[in-house]
């Protein structure tokens, strides 16, 4: 399985239809522009070089003041031809805009992303209620389908932004955005809020995780299952979080139902928590019920005081949420 | 340039001349571009949300002569200036008098105006916008109408005269604009829900 | 004194001793702090604007360096989220505001006169009141720093978190408030800049002979004049809105995206407020070093003036990643990249002055051939963010960081230490350091560019602005600690500047009226000029009044040695317009204290506000008035009285 930071946010390197010509473009520009600047800083120091004085910088009255004429067609060749330049950019722009505007196929899925600070919620939309779900932070999807992403926020503006599968979109208050991606590889794909958000903006990650059309659809039929009933040792968790978590998480099946927080019926089965701020795994998991004002400061989880058996309970029992 | 021309030449405040009448028409440019800044926000928010955003078909029964009464200061503002060009002092201070007393009358009004409101500044974005776009307007009137009162204090001191009055000229340009700007704001929200 | 026009004797004389002594009598104001404070002259305020941007400049530097520690790893904790958060918003609005904007009014307010062969600003007293106002401002938004409550929703401050629902500390509120007593400043600067320009140039120096500094800055002002409102009114209406509960960009009914438009339908022409005069210094002081007249002055003037036009509608590319319909996206976009085409003339256009020149390889002349390259780099990384799907991967990425420093660095930064070198000895009659000035020319130069450019790739591997750390792994962390490097060798190339002003202002070569031979009026006068600028009022017949004598066009000479004198008081030309026809005297005011105490009473108007002391609000206000009864009251001695009056 791959790390969650893989493919990194590099997005020159396009693993989609609608970010290959986005990246395309942006690659050409880039180049143009390195073109520019290197033929504007060759022109300079040539110029410089090939035509000073000699003369220290106190004397510089002493080099007598002439008016050389032709100077002037240095202005024309050189906006004609940066017009030119500028001219071709504007008609590939032009071309890359229409090319991305809309998804070339019906959209295979629709995706609700919903803001918060500072983590992200996921609906799963269906015409059949019995069909939607929810889920924080880990988004699957399948290869090879346009997915259309419907964005809003709960609180204040936020960005979605999965580089390697396109560009951003911001999650306004009172408006809906629309914007849709693809990916045509099977991978985890890094994505992070772009629109400063408050204090924990630099810890609002989101992982995409791009996979063939059965193995999402596996993973969305588990998805579908609420959680499990507990048994055993596990009981003793279930009650603690009942009793300490459940005002602010929801867990499918259980009395959790609180909405503040990250959907966690199956978190045990994501990659990260924290909003990806950490990998998912026993030692960091512990540490972040522990303290979680440790880790991001400022983040709307309170510090719980748990003791040390309770928060091994607790712990486990989220463990257990696959 | 011969000297007999730079003799001629005028010195001190006069006419439209001097520095001051100039600024003023920046000043005019840049508060303009203020209440531009207003109305684009209400238009927004029209474009935003359609007529429904806006709670009351709102009544042109005060603002409809109170509009007469501001552009009627204008017009006694612009007599005030015309006297003083002419060397009238006395119909120059009369001319101000009035204009200042309609300007008074104007902002008593427009507090009857308010009063009559049933939306508050609190109560929604359509009273937020009519409240902070007339308060501004407002507190550009009770500026004009100390600029003119200043100036009707100077003209009963006998400070101006048919060459000396840039103070006055001043202070007219400005009362003219702040009536312009009346004409737009009332056309904005007293006017357009009524068309289309 | 009579001041009846029949009276005066204003035969054209020569610039005598004597003449000097008597208008040495009636400008030179008060010494000791008083009249310190309350002085007038223009040549003041502008030191003291350059001076006060300076230790801005300074400031926002140290939170920049701050920063770059905290960010010089992954996962680093020097700071905390929220001191992260208000350094980059301090560090941003001290940048953008209070030292690039206020640094070029610093050598305008300076120049101005000068260049244009006037005594001094149409307005000095309100010239005085926007500096005071500046100061202030900024002590006020730094007053809530200090005490804890920093803006920490960036310079760009937007709501919803900007709202007292996510913001409810008084941060917001210092930011709004002394923002608005900034927009004062801005304001009052660029209208006495325009009518200056307007009406106040020497004799003869028609609008095609004006400088280019001039051109650059009056655009800026006239930029002012039409989009600071928009500012303004932002910030006043998201404080109604924290403070009395109005709905202009609250989530509820109110419309967040409302403040972008109007944050950015300013601050888009703001970017051209403060970068068009820093390129007029260069198109001035360019062409001294390289011994000839800038190549195309009509058709730079022309792109000057189009690109502020142009600025006003392109507003919307700060917004491609909001939702903007498709038929707003397109047309913004290519408006994008059609405003980079006058930048190419002006670009053109020094390349051209170099190659058809002579150029004597100053620091100065360093710093503005540095500049033109830099200001090449910074348009194009603006024209790959025009470009509206790639700018929807580059908007909030450190790409844009890197930009927008290229153009604050590159096109202001650069342009002002050439500047420095220029005319710090006009301003202290002494020269600065040239090997001093090489060392601080290249520091500058590769600490700068250590710093930035490979920022463009960290933006381009996708990190976002505005977090206060990152984790492992994604190929950022190498690139930063590159940045963090240069951020120091730029501050050390910063330093070099500061104790090459500190040691020549006292033990530099001594400049002489004309140091680099330069064709502007500025040049003909003594360095530091007397308080009345010029002994007689030029006349001018050309665009290089000290030029002439070598370049002989027209067989006219400009006269500044004979002229009129003007001392019968404190006395300025005005000139028409268009074709700077003499048009009349004005009198000008005395020193006084009435533009300190105004700015005064209007900072502790706005603290008052902040603090809802509504009757030391009213107090204030009634000062206020006072204040400005006191400045406008008209006088005799500036001919604003009749003379038949009996006072």
């Amino acid at each position: 399985m791959p790390t969650p930071a893989d493919p990194a946010m590099n997005y020159l390197e396009a693993f989609g239809e609608k970010a290959e010509a986005i990246s395309l473009l942006t690659w050409a520009l880039l180049i143009l522009s390195i073109a520019v600047v290197a033929i504007i800083a060759l022109l300079t120091a040539a110029g410089v070089t090939m035509r000073r004085t000699s003369l220290a910088a106190e004397d510089a009255k002493r080099e007598p003041v002439l008016r050389p004429s032709g100077g002037l067609s240095w202005i024309t060749v050189g906006v004609a031809l940066s017009t030119l330049a500028l001219f071709a950019s504007m008609a590939w722009n032009a071309y890359t805009m229409a090319a991305v505007n809309r998804p070339p196929r019906a959209p295979a899925l629709t995706i609700e992303v919903i803001g918060h600070q500072w983590w992200w919620q996921f609906r799963y939309k269906s015409d059949d209620p019995a069909q939607t779900f929810e889920t924080a932070n880990e988004a699957h999807i399948p290869i090879g389908a346009p997915v259309r992403l419907e964005v809003r926020t709960q609180d204040v503006i936020h960005s979605f932004w999965i580089p390697a599968l396109g560009e951003k979109i911001d999650l306004i208050p009172s408006q809906t955005n629309v914007t849709w991606f693809e990916a045509e590889k099977p991978g985890v794909y890094r994505g992070q809020c772009a629109e400063y958000c408050g204090q924990q903006h630099a810890h609002m990650a989101i992982a995409v995780v791009a996979e063939t059309p059965e193995a999402f659809q596996a993973w969305r039929v588990a998805q579908l299952h609420p959680a499990e009933a507990q048994q055993g040792g596990l009981i003793e968790g279930e009650a603690l979080f009942q009793a300490r978590c459940s005002a602010c998480h929801t867990v499918r099946g259980t009395l959790a139902g609180g909405k503040l927080g990250p959907d966690l019926t199956h978190v045990a089965s994501r990659l990260g928590i924290a909003a990806n701020t950490l990998q998912n795994t026993t030692a960091t998991l512990s540490g972040w019920i522990a303290d979680p004002q440790r880790i991001k400061p400022g983040n709307k989880m309170p510090t719980l005081d748990l003791q040390a058996s309770e928060l091994g309970a607790i712990r486990r029992y989220v463990q257990s949420l696959k | 340039m011969s000297d007999e021309a730079l003799r001629r030449l005028p010195v001190g405040s006069v006419g439209h001349k001097p520095f001051g009448w100039w600024g003023m028409l920046t000043v005019v440019m840049t508060e303009g571009s203020l209440f531009a800044y207003l109305l684009f926000t209400y238009y927004y928010f029209v474009v935003q949300y359609g007529r429904i955003w806006i709670p009351e078909a709102p009544s042109l029964r005060l603002a409809g002569p109170n509009t007469v009464i501001l552009l009627l200061s204008s017009a006694f503002v612009w007599w005030a200036e015309k006297s003083a060009a002419r060397g009238k002092t006395k119909a120059q201070s009369l001319g101000l008098a009035i204009a200042l007393l309609l300007g008074v009358v104007f902002l008593a009004i427009q507090v009857l105006e308010w009063r009559d409101k049933p939306f508050t500044l609190g109560s929604g974005s359509y009273g937020s916008a009519y409240f902070i776009t007339t308060g501004f307007h407002m507190a550009h009137v009770v500026v004009g109408a100390l600029m003119l009162a200043a100036v009707l204090l100077w003209s009963l001191l006998g400070y101006f005269d048919r060459e000396r009055h840039a103070a006055l000229s001043i202070a007219a340009l400005y009362w003219h604009f702040v009536d312009l700007i009346w004409l737009t704001i009332f056309f904005t929200f007293y006017v357009t829900p009524y068309i289309g | 004194m009579a001041v009846a026009d029949s009276d005066r004797s204003l035969e054209l004389q020569q610039s005598g001793a004597p003449a000097r002594e008597r208008l040495a009598r009636i400008w030179e104001g008060e010494a000791g702090l008083r009249g310190w404070l309350s002085t007038v002259d223009h040549k003041e305020y502008g030191k003291r604007y350059i001076a006060t941007a300076f230790i801005f400049l300074i400031l926002g530097g140290l939170e920049a360096l701050v920063m770059r520690v905290q960010l010089a790893g992954p996962n680093k904790t020097l700071l905390t989220p929220e001191q992260y958060n208000q350094l980059f918003s301090m560090h941003g609005l001290t940048m953008i505001f209070l030292y690039a904007q206020p640094v070029l009014s610093g050598f305008s307010v300076y120049l101005f006169p000068l260049l244009l062969g006037a005594r001094d600003m149409a307005f000095p007293r309100l010239n005085a009141f926007s500096y005071w106002i500046y100061l202030f401002s900024g002590l006020f938004i730094y007053a809530g720093f200090v005490l804890g409550y920093g803006p920490n929703d960036g310079w760009f401050n937007y709501p919803p978190y900007a709202s007292m629902r996510y913001n409810p500390g008084p941060n917001m509120d210092f930011y709004a408030i002394g923002m608005i007593l900034f927009g004062v400043s801005s304001t009052a600067g660029a209208a006495n800049f325009v009518v200056t320009f307007l009406r106040a140039r020497a004799p003869g120096m028609s609008i095609n002979r004006v400088p280019i500094l001039t051109w650059g800055t009056v655009t800026a002002s006239f930029g002012i004049l039409f989009s600071v409102p928009a500012v303004s009114l932002a910030f006043f209406l998201l404080w109604t809105d924290r403070q009395f509960g109005t709905d202009f960009f609250n989530s509820g009914q109110g419309q967040p995206l409302l403040w972008q438009h109007l944050f950015w339908i300013f601050a888009h022409p703001w970017v051209y407020v403060v970068v068009l005069p820093a390129m007029g210094i260069v198109s001035d002081a360019l062409p001294i070093f390289c011994r000839r007249p800038l190549v195309g002055y009509t058709v730079v003037v022309l792109a000057t003036v189009a690109t502020m036009v142009m600025g006003f509608g392109v507003w919307l590319h700060h917004m491609f990643a909001t939702g903007i319909p498709y038929l707003a996206l397109s047309f913004f976009s290519a408006a994008s990249f059609v405003i980079t085409i006058p930048s190419a003339v002006a670009v053109f256009a020094w390349i051209a002055t170099i190659w058809t020149g002579r150029p004597v390889l100053s620091t100065a002349f360093l710093f503005f051939a540095g500049f033109i390259v830099m200001f090449t780099l910074g348009g194009v990384s603006g024209v790959m963010t025009a470009a509206a799907p790639a700018d929807q991967q580059l908007t909030d990425t450190y790409f844009v960081v890197a930009h927008i420093h290229y153009v604050l660095i590159g096109i202001n930064v650069l342009a002002v230490m050439g500047g420095l070198y220029v005319w710090f000895p006009k301003m202290t009659g002494r020269l600065l350091d040239e090997r001093l000035g090489r060392w601080n020319f290249w520091t500058v130069f590769l600490g700068f560019n250590i710093a930035f450019l490979p920022m463009h790739w960290t933006g381009l591997a996708g990190m976002p602005r505005r977090i206060y750390t990152y984790p492992e792994g994604l190929g950022w962390t190498a690139v930063n600690v590159v940045t963090t490097i240069g951020a120091f060798i730029l501050a050390a190339g910063v330093l070099l500047l500061l104790v090459n002003m500190y040691v020549s202002r006292r033990h530099g070569a001594a400049a002489g009226p004309d140091p680099w031979g330069g064709p502007t009026l500025e040049w003909a006068t003594t360095s530091p000029p007397p308080t009345y600028n010029f002994a007689v009022i030029p006349a001018v017949a050309s665009r290089h009044p000290l030029w002439e004598g070598s370049l002989d066009e027209s067989g006219e000479r400009s006269s500044l040695q004979r002229g009129m004198i003007l001392d019968d008081g404190k006395e300025m030309l005005t000139t028409t317009a268009l074709d700077a026809e003499p048009d009349a005297i004005q009198k000008m005011p005395p020193d006084t204290l009435a533009p300190l105490l105004a700015a005064l009473a209007a900072t502790a108007l706005g603290a008052a506000a902040l603090l809802h002391a509504w009757i030391g609000a009213t107090i204030f206000t009634l000062l206020l008035f006072a204040a400005l009864l006191v400045w406008l009251w008209p006088q005799r001695a500036m001919g604003q009285i009749s003379e038949q009056a009996h006072v």
